[in-house]
């Protein structure tokens, strides 16, 4: 069976509350079947009224939302087939943990030994046999988030989207449910769309995320890619740390392009820089810049530390650099690391491919 | 190790339980003290009245206390079918020959007059004898009396004396529901033209239910948009619900007796959209739908508010999980919602009902007489006839029947699960 790369499809969606400001402008989107992918963003960026827009609980001003090639934005919520993991579970407080399964395996009038046997299953697939007859009252954060995945899977949907089901957990749990939850998808194949505004959470999770900033998917690709391959100065700066340096370009060739910044210059990879006397924010990663590196780099500084922050797995430290005195620098735990010491100075290098001129901020 | 009984001490000895007694004393002493002055203004204001409301409704000692010779007498009165001993006969005479000096006879006539019509025209004749000192103390009082009018030869008037002898009586309530004791001393039904409390007990009940169910039919929804609009327009659709509140009582009966009259606001406006005949315009005063549209809309806040501050509680998303789980917008209220406000309609209809069931002031000024309800009637004995006993009785019964109703209620939805807010 080969799977619908179209399975969900914003087609030139835009969202308007006030007819004013459009919080979701001209949304391209193809979400392919048995995909999870993560809508990112901070909060305001639209992510949560796409996702609300896919349940049908908000109506797209413009354009259309297709579900395996059927339009659907004027189909009723109940109608969609959507299930749907909510912020703070909206797990119904009066019925048992089974009625609440039992909900829309009732409403689609399913026979009641069917009923009991995929609520059965759907509880096992979350660990929590034998609760059926708690209280949501009565589970703790977690299991109330488990049991509100159990619903919004037992019914077998098509698509299920979660709203920033993990918001209200610690971290310690919210880190084990993000596992969780990405085996279960991996296991039972649904297409999730899911929403959060935590990065780690969503590099954990996706096949591909897109990041929203301002209406606007920024990027839409794969963890990996996003966070080594940023397409613009948000995306570098939303996901994950990064070193920024503002300047000009100076000299372009086909990989390389020279910066100037206030009182020196350094070699950068142009991303979205096409000509001399542009102007462009370069963004460095802090784990790819070196201290005292042994093969050759062809960026190549001297600065001075700040300030030298123990991490336990890692060091960060805050350098002086290029006139710039908020530089991050993680250095890994290891034996042989050196002495680290405030004021000191050291040699910093990395490779020009690494650092992305991207638009100006 | 020890038994697990062992008792727990603290570092100087002493045990654990006495120390936090100890500790806790303090505490509850202060407690005690900041509830006094309501337990005291409880207890002035409110249980000692109730007491003393019900002593008044079984009082029944003033003819104890006037007869006390008749009623010592009346002891040995063995044969209650036949007319009394001369000692009874004697005693009553010495009784009411005290009484008559006293200028007390009246009252003791009108009391007996109440028990058994024709007593008062038989004491005065009694005392017009006393009075022209006719009555000659040496010889039979018992012919003497016999003589006077021939209902003192009726045996019946005597049981009817005796009847009052306790000093207790649960008569007025008997004459709340329309009975009565009857010369057998057994309990008999008013004639049926005559049963008028029936008719209000029954019709406070009826207005009462209906007012409830209205203001629940309309303040839901209200309490429902109250509680989902944004902010700015619940501010002012909350004051629109409060204003009347704030007004006074009979300010808003006052207007609703302005838009209901005959030549009023609404029947002006059937006429105009043409809906009812100029020289036929229908009663909306001074009858049930007087009393059913005005305290609908006083009582309504009291369904509103409680309705509200539960609704306020259920987060949106439950609805929209309903529905995104499958649920029509009715299932989904009517599985997910509706429940939830259970404890809110509990705590309004309680509150609707239990304050119309004693509702005074509107029905008395709009309701007329197909209108009016058992607490005009207890008000009608208060300021009219006087009969206080009568109006405390009716007043004890409305209570207990309040009280009857929270209790079907507290084992129908439980009180726990009431929620004001």
């Amino acid at each position: 069976m080969s799977k619908n790369p179209e399975f969900v499809k914003f087609d030139k969606v835009d969202k308007s509350y006030d007819g004013k400001v459009l919080v979701v402008k001209d949304l391209q989107l193809d979400i392919a079947e048995g995909e999870f992918i993560t809508m990112l963003g901070p909060s305001g960026s639209g992510k949560t009224t796409c996702l609300m827009m896919l349940a049908g609980f908000e109506t797209p001003t413009h354009g259309e939302i297709l579900l395996d090639g059927n339009i659907i934005s004027n189909i009723p919520p109940h109608k969609r087939g959507i299930g749907m993991v909510f912020q703070n579970y909206a797990l119904f407080p009066h019925m048992t943990v089974y009625e609440n399964l039992a909900f829309p395996l009732r409403v689609r009038k399913v026979e009641k030994d069917e009923i009991d046997k995929k609520v059965d299953k759907a509880l096992s697939m979350v660990s929590l046999s034998g609760f059926e007859t708690r209280m949501p009252a009565q589970l703790s954060g977690g299991q109330q988030q488990r049991v509100a995945v159990a619903r919004a899977l037992v019914f077998d949907p098509a698509v299920v989207l979660m709203d920033e089901p993990l918001g209200a957990l610690d971290k310690n749990l919210r880190e084990s449910m993000q596992y969780e939850i990405k085996h279960i998808h991996e296991s039972i194949g649904v297409t999730v769309v899911y929403v959060t505004h935590d990065q780690s959470e969503a590099l954990t999770m996706s096949n591909r995320i897109a990041v929203f900033n301002d209406g606007k998917v920024q990027q839409l690709s794969n963890p990996a890619e996003l966070y080594e391959k940023p397409v613009n100065s948000f995306v570098a700066e939303f996901i994950g740390e990064n070193n920024t340096f503002n300047g000009e370009v100076v000299d372009i060739a086909n990989d390389k392009c020279k910066v100037k910044l206030a009182n020196s210059e350094i070699l950068a990879n142009p991303i979205s820089v096409k000509s001399k006397g542009e102007k462009t924010t370069v963004s460095l990663r802090p784990e790819r810049a070196l201290i005292n590196p042994t093969d050759k780099m062809d960026n190549m500084f001297t600065g001075k530390i700040e300030e030298v922050i123990y991490h336990g797995d890692h060091t960060r430290v805050r350098l002086n650099l290029l006139g710039s005195s908020e530089f991050i620098l993680k250095v890994p735990n290891s034996t042989s690391n050196l002495e680290l010491k405030v004021s000191q100075d050291i040699n910093i290098g990395w490779n020009s491919v690494d650092a992305r001129a991207l638009d100006p901020k | 190790m020890s038994s697990e009984t062992k008792q727990i001490l603290t570092t100087d000895g002493i045990p654990l339980e006495v120390s936090l007694k100890k500790a806790e004393k303090k505490n509850k002493i202060k407690a005690f003290l900041l509830v006094a002055p309501l337990l005291l203004f409880l207890v002035i204001t409110y249980i000692f009245p109730i007491g003393d409301m019900f002593m008044r409704s079984v009082d029944d000692r003033m003819v104890t206390n006037m007869l006390p010779k008749t009623f010592k007498a009346m002891e040995k009165w063995e044969n209650l079918d036949e007319l009394p001993p001369e000692e009874v006969y004697r005693g009553f005479y010495e009784d009411y020959k005290l009484l008559a000096e006293n200028q007390q006879h009246g009252k003791l006539g009108q009391r007996l007059n109440k028990e058994k019509n024709g007593f008062n025209t038989i004491t005065k004749k009694l005392f017009r004898q006393i009075k022209r000192k006719k009555i000659d103390e040496s010889a039979s009082l018992k012919e003497q009396i016999n003589k006077l009018h021939k209902r003192w030869r009726d045996v019946e008037y005597w049981q009817a004396i005796k009847r009052t002898a306790p000093p207790y009586t649960a008569s007025k309530y008997l004459k709340g529901m329309d009975m009565y004791f009857a010369a057998d001393g057994s309990i008999a039904q008013v004639d049926e033209d005559r049963r008028i409390h029936r008719i209000l007990w029954l019709r406070t009940l009826e207005i009462a239910f209906f007012v409830t169910l209205f203001c629940f039919f309309m303040g839901y929804p209200i309490a429902h948009l109250l509680a989902t609009l944004p902010m700015k327009y619940s501010n002012l659709l909350m004051i629109c619900v409060l204003l009347p509140f704030w007004t006074s009582l009979l300010v808003r009966t006052a207007s609703w007796m302005i838009l209901l009259q005959q030549q009023g606001i609404v029947n002006d406006f059937f006429v105009m959209i043409g809906l009812v005949a100029d020289d036929n315009r229908p009663e909306m005063m001074y009858n049930k739908v007087g009393t059913y549209v005005a305290m609908t809309q006083i009582l309504l806040p009291f369904m509103v508010l409680p309705l509200y501050s539960v609704m306020k509680t259920i987060s949106p998303s439950l609805m929209r999980a309903g529905k995104s789980l499958g649920g029509t917008p009715f299932v989904a209220f009517w599985k997910v919602y509706f429940p939830l406000t259970i404890p809110g309609i509990g705590a309004g209809c309680l509150l609707v009902f239990i304050l119309a069931i004693g509702y005074y002031i509107t029905p008395a000024l709009v309701g007329g007489a197909s209108g009016t309800l058992i607490s005009n009637q207890i008000a009608f004995h208060m300021k009219t006839t006087l009969d206080w006993s009568f109006a405390s009785a009716m007043g004890l019964m409305l209570l207990t029947g309040v009280l009857v109703i929270y209790w079907i209620y507290n084992k129908l939805v439980g009180v726990d699960n009431i929620k004001l807010g």
